[in-house]
Order: structure tokens, then C-alpha cells, then sequence
């Protein structure tokens, strides 16, 4: 298996502040990778540092090369498509223009298209919705349509930052089937950190849990689900 | 009723100017989240360019249009070199920014051409327009040119790609950038543009007010009172909001006793207030929740 994505010693600042130690890994291509840790565990930056959002030192190389000291619309154009914390959707806009703006670095306008119809294939309530203000719809639905602005980059890796945060349990399930989905049938590889550390794990092939800025565990998420240490001393559950 | 219709003609073809500068500072302040207070300085200097390529026996419309292409490279340099250093300063350096742009503007204007009057021409005439004495030939320019302007501004920002791009980095930056836009390129496009359209209000308007360097400062006040009025966050208020000063501001002055010339800017301001003080965010504006 080839190594998509490899994180070597990072080390991420805010000010002065010292939010990542040192923290290294990889995700393979074609897997579902998970992040796992507390609040303040240093989950988010690590998306963040990889996406070059915040101030860091160390390796991060993607498919081979170096992502350091590049700006993060130019990371975009590698094939890497963040859905941040909160979900970044684009309020004042249309939910059909929110999708449009996911492949605003693509140039082949029938493709484009084409895959704005297969998103609302996905996502059914978005075809529905799509002339509407992208903030008047409902959380699960704005989650949706992040994932759905992710994808339509055609992107090799996706990152995402806590999709089940603020959802109804449900629309979770849901939304984690249409992940698996998109990593088994697009061979989208998928890197998610998750507060939800069961459900996460029940989805992942691979875990890594962080703590304070820190890799402190690592390997099958099945294996990590099993181990009853792990899961009370890190996962809380 | 026909000094009535006639007022409110004169008012729409002054409100196109207000419009277009209202824009131009809202372009800015979606991009920035700063008033630009050297905007209408801006225009000034644009239009003495153009007033320079005529006396240089350029063609109206030639003049017309390689002044609009330079003044959209001027408003991308001017954010380049002076604005896109200070964009993580605090708001008082950016406002000493401002003002610091206005006076050199202002003062390189006097130094270049003086600070006399000067005649601009008009390509439309001054003659009654079809005819009738109800508005002139170059009101109804005014107006044609704006209305022309302002379908075009809609349909680059409804339906081109790079158009879509410049929204989205004005209302949510780092999303933008997460799906690769270049948004700090998208702030000095705005500048460009802005710089532009101001090009085009000055250039229209410099045969009603004449042509020198202090000709913009109460177009642009009026130009903030409609972006203010219209709400800042929306262009399209910007418009509607140029127009209803420029009506206003007439009528006012024409049929309130004791105004007149003189005091229809205070009373055109008067009614922002009044407005304001119902609608804080502006006719179309919107309020803007801040997590804290």
C-alpha cells in the first residue's frame, strides 16, 4: 500500500503558544483514517498545520511531495479538500453555487456538470433545496452540503474536522454511511477527526489518537476498539 | 407636476452618480471592511487623466475607455503597495491610510494640472433630450451609462466563474481559500474594479460639478450617505440608495421653503439619519451576528 500522506515531527504555534509537539503519522492511500482525542488535544490544528492554517515546522508530504511554505488555496490545487470545523459553508449563497465554488480550480465546465447532478444524487435534500441561501438550511443539511463542496474538487484526500458536531444522532449515521460510500466507491482516501470516537472508529480502518499535541496511540481501528484500556483511559467510553 | 417630474429626472441622473460611487465603496468594504475615504479622490484623478488624453487630441471615447483601463491598474496598485500591508493593522492605521491616499491624491492633482477650473466636455450634448424639456441629453447619458454599468456588474457577479470567486472571498475568506481561491488577488480585483466604476462617476459627473481637485467631496458624501442608506453590506442597496439621495436630495431642495441649493445636503443627510434610526443596518443591509 502507498503512503498518500505523511506527517513527519510537527510542530504547530499559536503566538506563542505551543499547540502540536513533535506529532507524526501517515494515512495510506485509499484509507479512512481517524483522529481521535479530547478537546484541546491539538485534532483541529493538525488539519489546520496540514492545510498550512496555522504556523508550522516539521515534514508534511503528499504523495511525495512537500506541502511546507505553500499557501492553503495552492494545497487545494493537490487534490486535498478540507471541510473545517463549523463547515464553512458560503451563507449568503445558493446551495448550487456553494458546490459550484467546490470546483472553482477545475476547468472542465461539463464535468463540473456533471458532478453537481451526482452530489444531488448523494444528497437528495440538496436537489430539493438548491436555489435556496445555503444558511437557511438545517445543520445535517449544511454538513452535507460541505461534504458534497469537498467532493466536487474531485479531491484525493479529504479532511474532516468533527463532521458530527452539533447533529442528531441519526442524521450522524447517516452522513458516516455516505462517507464509507464515498471512500470505498471513489476511492476518495478520508482523514476525520472526531470527538465521537466510537462511531468514528466503527467507520475507520486506521486511528491515531492525540493528546496533548502528541501521537499516543496508534493502529487498526477495530483492534482500538477492542482494547478497553485505550478506550477508558482515552476515549472516554 | 412638471418642475415635479423634472426634479425627479435631474435627481435619478445625479443619484446614478451617487450610485456608482456608493458601489465602488461598497466593493471596498465587503473586500476590506474599511470606508474608502480616498475614493471619490481617486475618481478625480482618473478624470483628469481623461481630460489630459483629450487635450492631447484623444477622442472622447477613446479617452473614455483607456482611462477606465488605467484606473483599474492604478486601484489594483494602490492596494498592492499601500493596503495589502496594512490588512492585519488595526482600524486607526488603516484610516490614517486613507486619509494619507486623499491628500496625496488631492495634492499630486493640484500639482500636476492646478487647482483652476476647468471645462470637461460632454460626448452627449446639453441639448432637451427627444425633444423634451424635461431632462437633458447629458442627464439622459448619465443615466444610460450607469443603468448599462450596473447590468454589467450583475451579470460578472451572477455568472462568471471569476465573479462567483470574488463573493466568496468577500463573505467567507478562509473558505474561499480552502477551496482554492486566491483571496488576497480577489481583494485587489475589487480595488481594481471599484477604482473603475469611481472612474466612470467622475468622468460623467465632472460636466455638471467642472473639473478640478476638489470636485468629488460632496459627490462622495453623498455617495456614503447612499451606501450608508442602502447598507453597507449590500450593493444592490448601494444603488437603490444613490438613486433615493439623488431624488431626495432635489426635492428637497426644491420644495422645502428655505433650503434650497445651500442646505439640501444636511437635509438629505437629516433623512439618512432618520432612516438609520429605524433601520441601523440600512434599507438592505444586513446585521451581522458576531460570535464573541
Amino acid at each position: 500500500m502507498t503512503v498518500l500522506l505523511n506527517v513527519k515531527d510537527l510542530r504547530a504555534y499559536y503566538g506563542q503558544v505551543q499547540a502540536l509537539h513533535g506529532l507524526s503519522f501517515s494515512l495510506n492511500e485509499g484509507s479512512l483514517t481517524t483522529l481521535l482525542g479530547a478537546n484541546g488535544a491539538g485534532k483541529t490544528t493538525t488539519l489546520r498545520a496540514i492545510c498550512n492554517m496555522v504556523r508550522s515546522t516539521g515534514g508534511i508530504e503528499f504523495d511525495g511531495k512537500p506541502l511546507n511554505n505553500r499557501s492553503t488555496e495552492s494545497i487545494v490545487r493537490f487534490g486535498i479538500a478540507h471541510v473545517p470545523q463549523g463547515r464553512g459553508t458560503f451563507t449568503t449563497m445558493t446551495v448550487e453555487e456553494n458546490l459550484q465554488l467546490g470546483a472553482i480550480t477545475r476547468k472542465d465546465n461539463a464535468g463540473i456538470v456533471s458532478d453537481i447532478e451526482r452530489m444531488y444524487a448523494h444528497f437528495p435534500v440538496l436537489k430539493q433545496r438548491h436555489t435556496q441561501q445555503a444558511g437557511t438550511l438545517s445543520g445535517g443539511e449544511q454538513q452535507m452540503l460541505a461534504v458534497a463542496r469537498a467532493l466536487m474538487l474531485r479531491p484525493r484526500l479529504m479532511l474532516l474536522d468533527e463532521p458530527s458536531f452539533g447533529l442528531a444522532p441519526l442524521v450522524v449515521r447517516d452522513l458516516f454511511g455516505i462517507l464509507g460510500k464515498i471512500n470505498r466507491e471513489d476511492k476518495v482516501s478520508i482523514l476525520v477527526v472526531e470527538q465521537n470516537a466510537q462511531l468514528a472508529l466503527e467507520l475507520a480502518d486506521q486511528a491515531y489518537v492525540i493528546e496533548t499535541g502528541r501521537i499516543v496511540m496508534s493502529g487498526n481501528a477495530k483492534d482500538i476498539a477492542n482494547n478497553e484500556e485505550i478506550r477508558k483511559s482515552y476515549l472516554g467510553y | 407636476m412638471e418642475l415635479f417630474t423634472n426634479q425627479v429626472l435631474a435627481g435619478i441622473a445625479t443619484g446614478a452618480i451617487y450610485a456608482c460611487m456608493a458601489l465602488a465603496v461598497v466593493m471596498i468594504y465587503q473586500a476590506i471592511d474599511h470606508l474608502n475615504f480616498a475614493q471619490g479622490e481617486m475618481a478625480m484623478f482618473s478624470t483628469f487623466i481623461s481630460w489630459q488624453l483629450m487635450q492631447w487630441g484623444v477622442p472622447y471615447w477613446a479617452a473614455f475607455v483607456i482611462t477606465l483601463v488605467l484606473s483599474f491598474i492604478g486601484g489594483i496598485a494602490i492596494e498592492r503597495i499601500l493596503f495589502k500591508p496594512l490588512a492585519k493593522a488595526p482600524v486607526l492605521t488603516n484610516v490614517a491610510g486613507f486619509i494619507a491616499l486623499f491628500s496625496i491624491i488631492n495634492s499630486s492633482a493640484g500639482l500636476i494640472w492646478d487647482f483652476t477650473i476647468k471645462q470637461y466636455p460632454t460626448p452627449f450634448g446639453s441639448s432637451p433630450f427627444l425633444g423634451s424639456q424635461l431632462v437633458s441629453t447629458h442627464q439622459a447619458g448619465m443615466i444610460g451609462v450607469t443603468v448599462l454599468l450596473l447590468l454589467g456588474l450583475y451579470f460578472f457577479f451572477q455568472y462568471t466563474r471569476i465573479g462567483l470567486a470574488m463573493r466568496a472571498a468577500a463573505s467567507v475568506p478562509e473558505s474561499a481559500r480552502l477551496v482554492g481561491i486566491n483571496t488576497s488577488w480577489m481583494i485587489a480585483l475589487g480595488w481594481g474594479m471599484a477604482s473603475a466604476i469611481g472612474s466612470i462617476a467622475g468622468m460623467l459627473i465632472a460636466p455638471v460639478v467642472f473639473l478640478e481637485p476638489n470636485m468629488m467631496g460632496g459627490v462622495l458624501i453623498y455617495g456614503f450617505a447612499a451606501a450608508v442608506l442602502g447598507g453597507l453590506t449590500s450593493p444592490f442597496g448601494a444603488v437603490v440608495g444613490g438613486f433615493l439621495v439623488g431624488i431626495f436630495e432635489n426635492l428637497a431642495g426644491t420644495y422645502i421653503p428655505g433650503v434650497g441649493n445651500e442646505l439640501k445636503l444636511p437635509i438629505a443627510l437629516a433623512l439618512i439619519i432618520s432612516v438609520l434610526v429605524v433601520k441601523p443596518a440600512g434599507l438592505f443591509g444586513r446585521h451581522i451576528v458576531k460570535r464573541v
